[in-house]
C-alpha cells in the first residue's frame, strides 16, 4: 500500500469520527437544515467533474460527461444551500421578526 | 506559490466546511453555519479552476452558469411544504454527477487495482444513489404510489442481480473485463437505485433520505480515493457519518432496524384488523365544543403529524396557538423524531408559521408533562400517538418510542376519517373515553375552532 493511499485513509476514518461527534451535536430542531446542507456539501464532487472537464488532454466523452457533471451538481449546491438558508431564516424566537 | 494556492484554498474549504456542520448545532449559530458553507465550496471551486492541469474553460463555464441557474429557481419557487421532495431531487443531481465523473474517469484513464476500486464504488453508489432519489421523489410527490411494492422472492431478485453487480465490478477491477461489463455495471446500479426504494414506505421516508445522503457522502469520498484528493474525501466522510447518523436515529425512533426498514416493506395494509376494529364506538365532537373545551384549559400541547402537512394546517395552528397564549393557556408542541417524512420536518413547517422555536419540544423533554396537560391536541399524527406501542405485543409498532397522548386529561384528534394511518394499524386511543375525534381537514377544522373561541367563556 502505498503512502499516499494510507493517508487517505487516515484522512477519512478521521473526518468521520469527526463528523459522528459532529451531527450528534445538532438538535433535532434542525435535523431537516442539517440534511439539506450536508446534501450540498455532498456535491462537493464538482471538484471532481471540474478537474475531468478541463484538464489538459480531455476526450470528447470526458467534456459531455464532465461538463454535464459540472452542472448537475452545481444545481445541488446552489439550490442545497438556498433551501437551507430559506429555512433557517424562519426559525425565529418569540417577539423576534 | 500560485501553483499551490489550490492546495491552500482546498485547506480552507475543508475547514470551512467542518465549521458549518459545527456552527448547524443550534439555531443562534444555523445561518453562519451555511455562510461557512458556501464561502467553503467557493474555495473549492475557485481552487480547481486555477490548477494549472486544467487548460480549458468553456465547457466548465457553460455547466456552472447553466447549473446555477437551474438550481436557484428550484430552491425558491417550490413551496416550503414540498421540501422532503426537494432534498431528494436535488440530491439526485448530485449523485448523478458523482457517477458521471466516475464514468468520465473509467474511459479515461482506465485506472487499475485501488483506484479502479474506488472508482467502481463511486459508480456503483452514484447511479445507485440518483435513481433512488428520484424514485423517493416520486413517492414524496406522490407520482408514484407511495404503498410498499413487493413481490414474491423480490429479495431473492434484488440479492441475484446484486451478486452479478458485484462480479463485473471484480472483473472490471482485475482489469480484463470486456468493454461491455463497465456499462452494464453501470446500468446494474441505476436499476439497483429502483429496486431499493419501491418496497420502502411513505412513512418510512425520514430514514431512507437520511440513507441517501449518506451514500452520496460515501460516493464522494470514494471519487476523493480514485482522485487523491483529500478535500473530495473530508466532505464525504463528514456526510456519510451525517446521513448514517440520522438514520440511527429515525431508526431508533421507530424501534426498527435496518434491515427492517430496507426489506421489510413496512406499510402494507393490513385488511384484516382495520376492518374488525371500525365497528367500536367512538366520540366525536364539533369545534365549538372543542374551541370550549380548549378555552378552559390551563395547559396544552398541540402533537403535529404528517397530516398537518398534507393539510397544510400550520398556519392556522398559529393562530390557534396565539389566541390560546393571549387567553394565557400554557401552549406547547410535541414533536415526535419521525412525524412528517423527512428528519425535522414538523418543525420546519411549524417555523414557516412563525411559531418560535421554543414551544417546540423533543419527545424525551415532554413525555412526562402530558400527565399535567388538560388537552392534548393531535394535529394528523397516528401511529406516533398509539399506545398499543407499550403494551401490545403483538402490534407490529410494539416497543416504538411514542408520545404518551392519552394520559393526558382529554386528547381531542382532528383526523379526516377512522381509516388507519400509514403503518394500516388501528389506533386504540381513538376508542378512549378520554379521546374525542374531531373528524375534518385539518386546516379546516382548525380554523372553525379559532372562529369558536372567542364566543367560548
Amino acid at each position: 500500500m502505498s503512502v499516499e493511499i494510507e493517508l487517505s485513509i487516515y484522512v477519512f476514518i478521521l473526518a468521520g469520527f469527526l463528523g459522528l461527534e459532529l451531527v450528534q451535536r445538532v438538535s433535532p430542531l434542525l435535523h431537516t437544515p442539517l440534511m439539506s446542507l450536508t446534501n450540498a456539501v455532498s456535491a462537493i464532487s464538482v471538484v471532481g467533474a471540474i478537474l475531468i472537464t478541463g484538464e489538459g488532454g480531455a476526450s470528447m466523452l470526458s467534456k459531455i460527461l464532465g461538463s454535464v457533471a459540472v452542472m448537475f451538481a452545481t444545481i445541488n449546491i446552489v439550490s442545497g444551500f438556498l433551501i437551507t438558508d430559506r429555512m433557517l431564516k424562519m426559525f425565529k424566537k418569540e417577539g423576534k421578526k | 506559490m500560485a501553483e499551490s494556492f489550490w492546495q491552500f484554498a482546498y485547506l480552507i474549504a475543508a475547514v470551512l466546511i467542518i465549521l458549518s456542520i459545527k456552527w448547524l448545532n443550534s439555531p443562534a449559530t444555523a445561518r453562519r453555519g451555511v455562510q461557512a458553507g458556501q464561502v467553503g465550496m467557493l474555495f473549492a471551486v475557485i481552487g480547481t479552476l486555477l490548477r494549472h492541469e486544467i487548460v480549458s474553460y468553456e465547457w466548465i463555464a457553460g455547466g456552472l452558469v447553466l447549473g446555477s441557474l437551474i438550481g436557484a429557481p428550484l430552491a425558491y419557487l417550490m413551496p416550503m411544504t414540498a421540501l422532503p421532495q426537494l432534498t431528494a431531487l436535488s440530491h439526485a443531481f448530485g449523485a448523478f454527477a458523482a457517477a458521471l465523473v466516475g464514468t468520465a474517469e473509467y474511459y479515461h484513464k482506465t485506472p487499475t487495482g485501488f483506484v479502479m476500486g474506488a472508482l467502481v464504488i463511486e459508480t456503483l453508489l452514484g447511479y445507485l444513489t440518483a435513481t433512488a432519489s428520484v424514485m423517493a421523489f416520486g413517492k414524496l410527490q406522490e407520482i408514484v404510489p407511495t404503498r410498499p411494492m413487493t413481490y414474491k422472492g423480490q429479495n431473492f431478485v434484488n440479492l441475484l442481480l446484486f451478486a452479478f453487480a458485484i462480479v463485473l465490478a471484480g472483473w472490471v477491477i482485475e482489469g480484463s473485463a470486456p468493454a461491455w461489463a463497465f456499462p452494464a455495471f453501470s446500468g446494474l446500479s441505476l436499476l439497483f437505485g429502483v429496486l431499493l426504494i419501491l418496497p420502502i414506505g411513505g412513512g418510512d421516508m425520514p430514514t431512507v433520505i437520511a440513507l441517501l445522503n449518506s451514500y452520496a457522502g460515501m460516493a464522494a469520498a470514494a471519487m476523493g480515493f480514485a482522485l487523491n484528493n483529500k478535500l473530495l474525501i473530508i466532505a464525504g466522510a463528514l456526510n456519510a457519518a451525517s446521513g448514517f447518523i440520522l438514520s440511527v436515529i429515525m431508526c431508533k425512533a421507530m424501534n426498527r432496524s435496518f434491515t427492517n426498514v430496507l426489506f421489510g416493506a413496512f406499510g402494507q395494509v393490513q385488511q384484516a384488523s382495520a376492518s374488525a376494529a371500525s365497528a367500536k364506538p367512538v366520540r366525536s365532537a364539533s369545534a365549538e365544543d372543542a374551541a370550549s373545551i380548549l378555552a378552559g384549559s390551563r395547559k396544552v400541547i398541540i402533537v403535529p403529524g404528517y397530516g398537518m402537512a398534507v393539510a397544510q394546517a400550520q398556519h392556522k395552528i398559529r393562530e390557534l396557538t396565539d389566541m390560546l397564549v393571549k387567553r394565557g393557556v400554557d401552549v406547547q408542541f410535541a414533536i415526535h423524531p419521525v412525524a412528517g417524512r423527512m428528519p425535522g420536518h414538523m418543525n420546519v413547517l411549524l417555523a414557516e408559521a412563525d411559531i418560535s422555536y421554543e414551544r417546540l419540544k423533543e419527545m424525551e423533554e415532554i413525555n412526562s408533562d402530558f400527565g399535567e396537560a388538560d388537552v392534548a391536541l393531535v394535529v394528523g399524527a397516528n401511529d406516533v400517538v398509539n399506545p398499543a406501542a407499550r403494551h401490545d405485543t403483538a402490534s407490529p409498532i410494539y416497543g416504538m418510542p411514542i408520545l404518551d397522548v392519552d394520559k393526558a386529561h382529554t386528547v381531542m384528534v382532528i383526523k379526516r376519517s377512522m381509516n388507519p394511518g400509514f403503518a394500516g394499524i388501528d389506533n386504540e386511543l381513538y376508542y378512549s373515553d378520554r379521546t374525542l375525534m374531531l373528524f375534518g381537514d385539518a386546516k379546516q377544522f382548525v380554523s372553525e375552532i379559532v372562529k369558536e373561541l372567542p364566543k367560548a367563556a
